[in-house]
């Protein structure tokens, strides 16, 4: 009976494995296919050296979408990143219980809000900001886009590094106080350092979670394809935003194929990240300090010195 | 250099209960602890010998809920009057804890890590500095060849030795021992006892032990606490030179502990 369980329960595993692995593949090979299928329209280096994308000539270069993404993604995980850190270190190391439990509460609203949400939100409050602040255009923009990512990264970045933290052995911690450290010596010399492997798999899902993000990009960007971005208050676009807004109207062939192949390397990104992370966290695993922290059963059991 | 010269110093602990909250897990304790000694705190599982510890360098500060009524000083100075600076106060009374606890940085820049927190030394009297703390204590032969390896590759007892390295590195008056060779093979364990009858010609050597041989071994006084059966509180039993307390002891629970029949 156990045996059969047993077999049953590893034929449907194997399964979705193989499910996952054959999708993900089919996946890669559709997208590359059809997407490498522009290379008979245009010549590679046309498609990712030309500085402008533009359907009505027939004009493909990937840098305006490119250069959108890189921009947009990279100023909002500069100010996400430490923004995000300093919340976890809040909440693992200086907030009381109940002030950690209501951010816990936060951070799980913030995870659980639609995109088109956070879009609406940056067209009424973000885009009219920057438009009033820093003057001329519409307001839509790199600047407007990476604020809206700023929100929408923070709790992918602050519940996992707040989970890195806390999986510190408390030990750690009394080793660096017992020794005269400050609580922020002990936070940035000791803390930080042993958490570095699950930090970085925080931030660089964060990151994927802005280089995907869609809709509520395209709502606050303004979706200029046709040139290189001017600066970070002017029109611009990124890759998920371009394929969203021009896939519907997309009739020629090398449109489509264009926009595809966009796709192709978003998904490449995408992978690339992934493995960053487990690179990360595979040398997090070879170090045994950074184990995680123990229940409070056997926290309590470790003060009273359990024999 | 002479500013860090450690000066053993006295820690005396005057009609002190320690609470968890409601419980008081400690009552009426009276203890002085010498310089140039080492003082052996045993007693059964659980009688607040670690709870007493934690509270001579305020780590139990830490746990929520926690109280001290009493006083306790070191050498003059009221460890928790409200003027007290907590983290001089570590710097004053190091502390090895139960299992080893080397940060996930290299030996060397654990045993520095101490020394680099105010006013870094210059480069080569760092250098110097965890030699001296690494050949105090017993790991400098082991551990020259790679300092710069994580200190994670060390074993459980040259990693305890490190423990000891980093809290003696920055000179401290106290040293503070809880258990320290409880995580240690036979060996190691031997090797930390030399140590620690070594450590006691600079310092005021405080250790909790388990291990009844540890104590007769290495310590000078000991004192031998129990748990009050009425309120489970912990109190200190009896105080001696550990010569006195092992072979004449004069309260029935000491004789029963220290000859192995109960704890
Ligand atoms: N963090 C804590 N919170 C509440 N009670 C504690 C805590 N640590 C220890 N105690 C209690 O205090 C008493 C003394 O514990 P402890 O000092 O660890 O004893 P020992 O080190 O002698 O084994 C025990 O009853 C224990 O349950
Ligand atoms: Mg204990």
């Amino acid at each position: 009976m156990r045996l059969r369980q047993g077999i049953v329960a590893q034929s449907i595993f194997f399964t979705a494995a193989a499910i996952v692995a054959l999708s993900t593949a089919a996946l890669l090979l559709f997208t590359g296919s059809r997407g490498l299928a522009v290379f008979g329209y245009m010549n590679p280096a046309e498609f990712f050296l030309s500085g402008s994308w533009n359907q009505n000539d027939e004009n493909f270069g990937v840098l305006p979408l490119l250069a959108g993404s890189l921009l947009t993604v990279g100023l909002a995980l500069l100010i996400s990143g430490p923004l995000a850190l300093g919340v976890s270190i809040f909440m693992v190391e200086i907030a009381p219980e109940p002030v950690r439990r209501v951010m816990r509460t936060v951070v799980e609203l913030f995870a659980a809000l639609p995109s088109v949400i956070y879009g609406l939100l940056g067209l009424t409050l973000v885009v009219p900001w920057v438009r009033e602040s820093f003057g001329g255009g519409l307001g839509k923009g790199i600047l407007a886009a990476s604020i809206v990512l700023v929100f929408m990264t923070q709790p992918t970045i602050v519940s996992i590094a707040e989970d890195a933290l806390r999986a510190l052995p408390e030990s750690l911690r009394e080793g660096a106080l017992a020794v005269g450290a400050t609580r922020w010596q002990m936070i940035w010399r000791v803390l930080l350092p042993a958490a570095r492997p699950g930090l970085i798999t925080a931030v660089v899902l964060g990151t994927g979670r802005a280089v995907g993000e869609t809709i509520a990009v395209q709502m606050v960007i303004g979706n200029i394809t046709s040139r290189m971005p001017k600066s970070l208050l002017t029109g611009a676009t990124t890759m998920p935003a371009a394929i969203v807004t021009q896939l519907p109207e997309a009739t020629s062939p090398e449109h489509r194929a264009a926009l595809i192949m966009v796709a192709f390397l978003l998904l490449v990104i995408t992978f690339s990240l992934i493995a960053a992370v487990r690179a990360a966290g595979s040398r997090g695993k070879a170090r045994p300090t950074t184990r995680r922290r123990p229940s409070p059963a056997a926290q309590t059991a470790a003060v009273k010195g359990g024999d | 250099m002479d500013a860090s010269t450690p000066s053993a110093t006295t820690m005396t602990v005057k009609d002190t209960s320690l609470f968890y909250g409601g419980f008081r897990a400690v009552k009426d304790i009276n203890l002085h602890f010498r310089p140039h000694a080492v003082t052996a705190i045993i007693g059964s599982s659980g009688c607040g010998k670690s709870t007493m510890l934690r509270s001579l360098n305020r780590i139990n500060d830490r746990v929520n809920g926690f109280r001290v009524e009493g006083t306790i000083s070191l050498g003059d100075q009221d460890v928790y009057a409200p003027t007290t600076d907590v983290v001089d106060l570590r710097r004053r009374v190091g502390m090895v804890f139960q299992r080893p606890n080397p940060f996930p940085m290299s030996i060397f820049d654990n045993v520095a890590f101490g020394l680099t927190l105010y006013a870094p030394p210059k480069r080569a009297d760092l250098e110097m500095m965890v030699e001296t703390a690494l050949r105090a204590s017993a790991l400098w032969g082991e551990v020259k060849d790679k300092l710069r390896r994580p200190a994670t590759e060390l074993s459980g007892g040259q990693q305890q030795r490190l423990c000891i390295a980093r809290a003696i590195a920055t000179r401290p008056d106290v040293l503070l021992m809880d258990e320290p060779c409880s995580a240690l093979d036979p060996i190691s364990t031997l090797k930390v006892e030399e140590l620690i009858a070594e450590l006691k010609r600079s310092y005021t050597v405080v250790i909790v032990t388990h291990n009844m041989q540890q104590a007769a071994r290495a310590s000078d006084v000991t004192v031998m606490m129990n748990m009050d059966e009425a309120d489970r509180a912990g109190h200190v039993i009896e105080v001696g030179a550990t010569d006195d307390i092992f072979t004449n002891p004069q309260h029935p629970q000491t004789e029963a502990y220290v000859s192995g029949r109960f704890g």
